[in-house]
């Protein structure tokens, strides 16, 4: 039923419009990942997921251990929260994150033991209640960067109608190899968590979508693939044109099966799961392990680092903590990032601490840091050849400075995802994200 | 640290292009027609377009004074309409009124519907048009390339008046390739204007959709209505507005589908003004025409968001 017409005439990959050639930048491609150890101190966001924050379950002059619960929520859209060093809480504080709202954190002194909690063990599972609570007791979420708990993700209405999963590998954000680097050092891993997920949700295939960048990874998921691939249950590596925002899940599902996801609809409404490498392979990591989602690899990089490297690291360590571990700046920084270029957030201090869904830390140098004035808008239309949702930017902007929230809504202003390529691509400098992201919740907040 | 980070919003990357950085590109794909006017026209062509640029800047510059709005005379879009404007001009216009066509170019056409971006026609053709209609005479007086623009130039018909009475082209197609024939001093050369327009392609400022599409129509329909379509291709000023002035961003339509009905609509309306009309050439009114038209072709022809099925009527 949701089987589209390429997929019947048997074509490899499909041809999706818009994005942008971004410059890769994979400078870290070859730097094998070196572990940080846990620092002395972390603060851990009650908020690093999509969905309802979590609330603090431990309370200052507890004593807690690695693995141990310290955050948790009744919500369904929400993931639990643990510690990544055993020692003392210290303190329950308030941060401000990137997007400007403020979240709970708890501050965890360590005694450098890194003790590990009774909790921690392998989880037992045999039939498909189990195996979400387990996703959920994980505390995943999309590693890829957008942070939406796995265990919803992988619950879906109608399971029946899944057949295909889609394991995200694209990384089309220049300068990030930390699903790469997943790709290269734990290629078992990945392919052992997405035969369970493939088995617990009973899907025919799982595709790996991999950007024709990455020929190692490609070969050596490739290799491990046809090893395990069996005519029920067939596991697929998909070389796609590296272009970005290929990794993003509409773009990528239409990629890998040519079915359009509808505005406001989910992946499971064509049948699909989109997830992420990285978050597969931890899945099978904590099958065996029973350790929660505590420490995550990133890469740190931008034209500010002495040293552009992948380190594993304790979610909670302060973004400072983690670029002297690197070895330094050689440049005074004029804008930090977490995330990407294309999508991610510039921060405000360094303080901040590494949340479970960053896969970088950028750090730029001061020069390369000026803000260009936007001028007027030329009507070149780039912006509407660079969207790859097929939206035309420079309408929805004028039905939005008109104060036409109808309008903006039926010009499929929904749809956008911000990733960013109307704005690369604009040579007026215009805010066009931004301009997106306001007409967006002005339409949200006309509604309500 | 605190307080010395730049903190913007998303994207943190940008391809690097400006604004004046596709003026220039404009500049530079204008220049092979520009040393081709003076080669046919003589020092008078020069002349003519430099007090075009100049009009045109001019009225740029205290445009934005007078509205008391950020200059904008540095995106050197000024500088582009006045060396069009000039193109479209015989050599032999009074440089009065060749100022005067700039004035009316820039402070009309542009300035007045907000400056860049804004205006709903190409600014150059208006000046055109303003100057044939305030000075017929001036506007139609061609000479032979070659024979300088004094007292001793040759005065000829186009190749277009030619056919239009009922004759010939009067020139071959080489020579009309290579601009050695009457018509206004920027147009004549097409080897020039396509050596230029190959630039904007390859500099990506332009898509070919819509010089092809439009010389394509004008061939074509030419050829259904029994004239030559080579000598329609290659006269009048089909070559320099197909390819410098139907892909003026402002005037045509955003989207791919909608950029080649705009040129489709380019060609018929040039057709069917050089066949029916009482001018010989219709290249300005039709991009003109079209240009009014584009805000309508933009809206019938606007994509359809990812994964939607039907567009959403006025009452959903």
């Amino acid at each position: 039923m949701t089987v589209s017409i390429q997929e019947k005439l048997g074509l490899p990959a499909f041809r999706t419009r818009g994005g942008v050639h971004a410059p890769h930048r994979k400078n870290t491609a070859e730097c094998e990942t070196v572990v940080m150890p846990p620092p002395e101190r972390i603060v851990v966001a009650m908020s690093q997921h999509i969905g309802a924050p979590c609330i603090p379950v431990v309370k200052v002059g507890d004593t807690v251990k690695v693995g141990q619960l310290i955050g948790d929520s009744d919500a369904l859209v929400s993931a639990p929260i643990h510690s990544g060093v055993s020692g003392k809480v210290t303190g329950l504080t308030e941060l401000l994150m990137p997007g400007g709202r403020t979240t709970a954190a708890v501050v965890i002194e360590s005694d450098g033991e890194q003790r590990v909690h009774e909790s921690v063990q392998p989880p037992v599972i045999e039939q498909f209640d189990q195996f979400i609570a387990a996703v959920r007791q994980s505390g995943a979420v999309g590693l890829g960067g957008a942070g939406f708990p796995t265990h919803v993700k992988l619950n879906p209405k109608d399971r029946d109608a899944i057949d295909t999963i889609i394991i995200n590998a694209a990384e089309c954000e220049p300068y990030i190899t930390a699903d790469y680097r997943e790709c290269m050092e734990d290629s078992w891993d990945v392919v052992s968590g997405v035969q369970t997920v493939m088995e617990f949700l009973d899907a025919s295939r799982v595709i790996i979508a991999i950007e024709s960048n990455k020929p190692a990874a490609i070969a050596e998921l490739a290799k491990i693939a046809a090893s395990v691939t069996t005519p029920q249950r067939q596991v697929q590596v998909r070389r796609l044109p590296a272009r970005y925002p290929q990794g993003a899940e509409k773009v990528l599902i239409a990629a890998c099966t040519g079915r359009k996801v509808p505005p406001g609809g989910l992946p499971a409404d064509v049948g699909c799961i989109v997830m992420n490498v990285t978050t597969a392979a931890f899945l099978s990591r904590y099958f065996k392990t029973g350790m929660p989602l505590v420490a995550r690899r990133l890469t740190v990089d931008g034209t500010a680092v002495a040293h552009p490297k992948n380190v594993r690291v304790t979610i909670g360590t302060p973004v400072k903590d983690v670029l002297a571990f690197t070895g330094g700046l050689k440049h005074e920084v004029g804008r930090l990032l977490m995330g990407g270029p294309m999508m991610g957030l510039a921060l405000m201090d360094d303080a901040l601490p590494v949340l479970k869904q960053n896969n970088a830390i950028l750090a730029f140098a001061r020069q390369e840091s000026a803000v260009t004035d936007a001028t007027p808008c030329i009507r070149c239309g780039r912006c509407v050849e660079a969207c790859p949702m097929r939206l035309v930017p420079p309408s929805i902007a004028a039905a939005f400075s008109a104060k036409d929230f109808a309008g903006a809504e039926k010009l499929g202003v929904g749809t956008c995802m911000e990733c960013g390529c109307c704005s690369f691509s604009c040579p007026a400098h215009r805010p066009i994200v931004q301009t997106m992201r306001l007409a967006k919740d002005a339409v949200r907040k006309s509604k309500s | 640290m605190e307080h010395t980070l730049t903190v913007t919003s998303s994207p943190h990357l940008h391809c690097g292009m400006n604004t004046r950085g596709i003026m220039l590109d404009v500049l530079i794909a204008l220049l092979p027609a520009v040393a081709a006017s003076v080669w046919l026209f003589g020092w008078r062509a020069a002349v003519v377009e430099v007090v075009c640029i100049a009009s045109c800047v001019a009225s740029e510059f205290l445009s934005r004074v007078v509205m008391k709005r950020p200059q904008s005379v540095g995106d050197l879009s000024a500088v582009v309409t006045g060396l069009l404007l000039a193109f479209n001009l015989p050599a032999t216009i009074p440089l009065w009124q060749a100022a005067l066509g700039g004035v009316a170019a820039i402070v009309v056409a542009k300035q007045m519907f907000g400056g860049i971006g804004q205006n709903f026609v190409n600014p150059a053709l208006i000046g055109r048009i303003v100057l044939m209609a305030s000075f017929p005479a001036a506007m139609n007086n061609w000479v032979q390339p070659f024979s300088g623009t004094g007292a001793d130039a040759i005065s000829s018909a186009t190749p277009l008046a030619n056919i239009a009475a009922g004759g010939g082209a009067g020139y071959g197609l080489g020579e009309m390739f290579v601009g050695m024939r009457p018509g206004c001093l920027g147009e004549t050369c097409a080897a020039a204007l396509l050596l230029g327009g190959a630039y904007l392609v390859a500099r990506r400022v332009i898509s070919p959709l819509i010089p092809l599409t439009y010389i394509g129509t004008v061939f074509v329909m030419t050829w259904l209505l029994g004239g030559d379509p080579l000598t329609a291709v290659l006269s009048g000023g089909l070559m320099l507005g197909a390819i410098f002035m139907a892909t003026d961003y402002t005037t045509t339509p955003l989207n791919k589908t909608g950029k080649a009905v705009f040129a489709l609509g380019c060609g018929l309306l040039t057709v069917l003004i050089r066949h029916y009309g009482s001018l010989p050439e219709g290249v300005s009114f039709a991009i003109v025409i079209m240009n009014i038209l584009s805000p309508l072709i933009e809206r019938a022809t606007r994509p359809l968001p990812f994964g939607q099925k039907r567009r959403l009527r006025r009452e959903d």
